[in-house]
């Protein structure tokens, strides 16, 4: 038996989720006596992933698996699990893992969980604690299906170093079929996403209209955060779509969240509630986001920010 | 063409969520369901491509008969008909496999799901559909354009979009964009009453065993008083952060 962990590179770069899904692997397969197997595409720079634990590496290398469609990657992905006896596959929580696990499942009929916190409580039988109901309660859930699928919820687990075997394995594909092609990626480069930030600078209604984003952009470049947006905003066209944050857009699960303007909706609050430490900006005081936040600044946010911006632009 | 579209009940957004039998079940009492957001907008595309498509929109959920209300609000929207497999939904797994069994019998060209559920968020369900039926996939769909068997469809990727194209028959996990907002059709008198005369047809469950069976529910534990830093002394504030919570 063995565990997998798909390990998902770009550019020949890991993101930091990709670490923690290994450093999942790791402790996971620790646990269960057994070693961690990690898969990487077109990847040149896996070998770094011994030092996050990963006792045997494959490279799988093929023409129609440069750009990533869930089924051509499954169908790999599936070859490793029969050849090396997987029982457990890890998977982060970036917007392809998640379109993987579910689709690997279906197309393995082992069974997939998501938004996983923490290792598993017990192997036999199987029971690990996810989050649910947008982070409004946990449950402890017992899979069944002999092949386990495991997306880890962002920065839940954390990153440990722990070197691996690392041998460095060679695993020859056929070209897989599919009919369906990527065509074109569009990418605002530069700026942090929000599933990858450590930060993320979050602004509602409060900043009264587009025009004023622009002292929020200048906080979030100040601390490398990425931006997001109470759901009105967008839907106002205030900012993109992909700002929105909350039950019905995007989770954040950062390390701070900074809201700025932002009442503190019950269902903003749900996707924003596993951020570790969340801090909120309001001229009004009896704002329910004060009683979700860590750290809280009555005041107006077109004086707090500028003498925020001044503070942190004094520091560097 | 033929169009499916998954319905998910779920309690709406401000639901308090509470648990019931030591735990075990989400607790429905004063509970107001509602048709789970991403499955809208994915059924509001369906109604379009009605007219563009000439396509034909079937409503299904997998529920009992207390999830009945929102497949007569779907037909009310402009789902065709609507059917419901007759279970509890208590995993994906046994869900995924009912639509399965029911897809099938009846070949579909598309399958529309939400994205994900907004009460178990476990994004299964259209993914384990796709892969049980060998079907293409997209999840997370913001536009989707389909001329004879040829797709042509983009998802929300880390930081943009990708574009892709493939053929039918595929299977959808829809989200915001794929329509507005402001495009969700809100059912008017007249729909209301055309949904009386719709077919809504009850189909036996196939009792699939299920795969992952929540044991045991808790929420998460209350949190401390906020501390609260003056507006004139914003220093304090960043000094807390960088050194009491040290996240800067
Ligand atoms: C089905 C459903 C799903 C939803 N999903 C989401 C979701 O995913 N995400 C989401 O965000 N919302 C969601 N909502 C909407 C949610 O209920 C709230 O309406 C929304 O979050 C409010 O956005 P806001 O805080 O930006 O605006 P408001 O509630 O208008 O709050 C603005 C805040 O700014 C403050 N303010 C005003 N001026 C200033 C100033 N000068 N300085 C500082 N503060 C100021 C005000 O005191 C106020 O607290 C959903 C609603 C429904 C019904």
């Amino acid at each position: 038996m063995s565990v997998l962990v798909y390990s998902e590179s770009e550019k020949n770069s890991f993101k930091k989720s990709s670490y923690e899904a290994v450093s999942y692997g790791k402790s996971l397969a620790d646990k269960m006596g057994v070693e961690l197997i990690c898969v990487t595409f077109n990847c040149s720079n896996s070998q770094k992933l011994k030092n996050f634990g990963a006792d045997k590496i494959f490279n799988i290398e093929s023409q129609n698996s440069q750009e990533f469609t869930c089924k051509v990657y499954s169908t790999l992905l599936l070859k490793v699990i029969e050849t090396e006896n997987v029982s457990t596959v890890i998977l982060s929580s970036s917007a392809d893992s998640k379109y993987l696990g579910a689709y690997l499942a279906g197309y393995t009929y082992g069974s997939y969980i998501s938004n996983v916190v923490e290792l598993p409580e017990s192997i036999n039988p199987f029971i690990v604690k996810r989050s649910c109901f947008t982070n409004k309660a946990f449950s402890s859930t017992e899979l069944k299906g002999d092949l386990k699928i495991i997306s880890i919820s962002s920065n839940s687990y954390g990153i440990f170093e722990k070197e691996g075997k690392g041998s460095q394995e060679e695993f020859k594909v056929d070209e897989i079929e599919t009919n369906h092609k990527v065509t074109n990626i569009e990418k605002q480069s530069g700026s942090v996403t929000i599933a990858d930030a450590d930060i993320v600078v979050s602004a509602g209604r409060g900043l009264k209209g587009p025009e004023n984003w622009k002292m929020i952009e200048e906080l979030a470049g100040l601390l490398g955060a990425a931006t997001a947006c109470s759901k009105p905003v967008s839907d106002m066209g205030w900012r993109p779509h992909s700002e929105h944050v909350g039950q019905t857009g995007k989770p954040v699960s950062s390390n701070l969240y900074i809201a700025i303007g932002i009442s503190g909706a019950i269902q903003h609050l749900a996707g924003i509630n596993s951020s570790k430490v969340k801090v909120v900006i309001n001229s009004d005081p009896e704002a329910p986001f004060f009683k979700a936040a860590d750290y809280g600044v009555v005041g107006d946010a077109f004086e707090v920010i500028p003498r925020l911006i001044q503070e942190l632009k004094a520091k560097v | 063409m033929k169009i499916l579209v998954c319905i998910s009940n779920v309690p709406d957004t401000t639901s308090k969520i509470n648990f019931t039998d030591s735990d075990s079940k989400f607790d429905k009492n004063g509970v107001q369901f509602i048709i789970n957001p991403n499955d809208e907008f994915g059924l509001t595309k369906a109604v379009w491509m009605k007219e563009s498509n000439n396509a034909s929109v079937t409503a299904l959920t997998v529920g009992d008969i207390s999830s009945e209300a929102i497949l007569r609000k779907c037909l009310a929207i402009g789902a065709d008909n609507a059917i419901r497999i007759d279970c509890e939904a208590l995993d994906a797994y046994s869900v995924a496999k009912e639509i399965e069994a029911h897809c099938n019998e009846i070949n579909y060209d598309v399958i529309i799901c939400g994205r994900e559920s907004i009460d178990y968020n476990g994004g299964l369900v259209p993914g384990l559909l796709a892969g049980y039926l060998d079907y293409n996939f997209i999840t997370n769909c913001v536009s989707l354009d389909i001329n004879s068997d040829d797709v042509k469809c983009s998802r929300e990727i880390s930081g943009g979009i990708e574009t892709s194209e493939c053929k039918l028959p595929i299977v959808i996990g829809a989200q915001k964009g794929l329509v507005e907002e402001s495009d969700l059709i809100i059912p008017n008198m007249r729909g209301i009453m055309m949904a009386r005369q719709k077919p809504l047809e009850v189909i036996e469950s196939k009792d699939f065993s299920n795969q992952a069976v929540d044991k045991k529910f808790f929420k998460p534990e209350e949190k401390g008083e906020v501390k609260l830093i003056n507006a004139d002394e914003i220093d304090k504030l960043i000094d807390l952060l960088e050194n009491e919570a040290k996240v800067l």
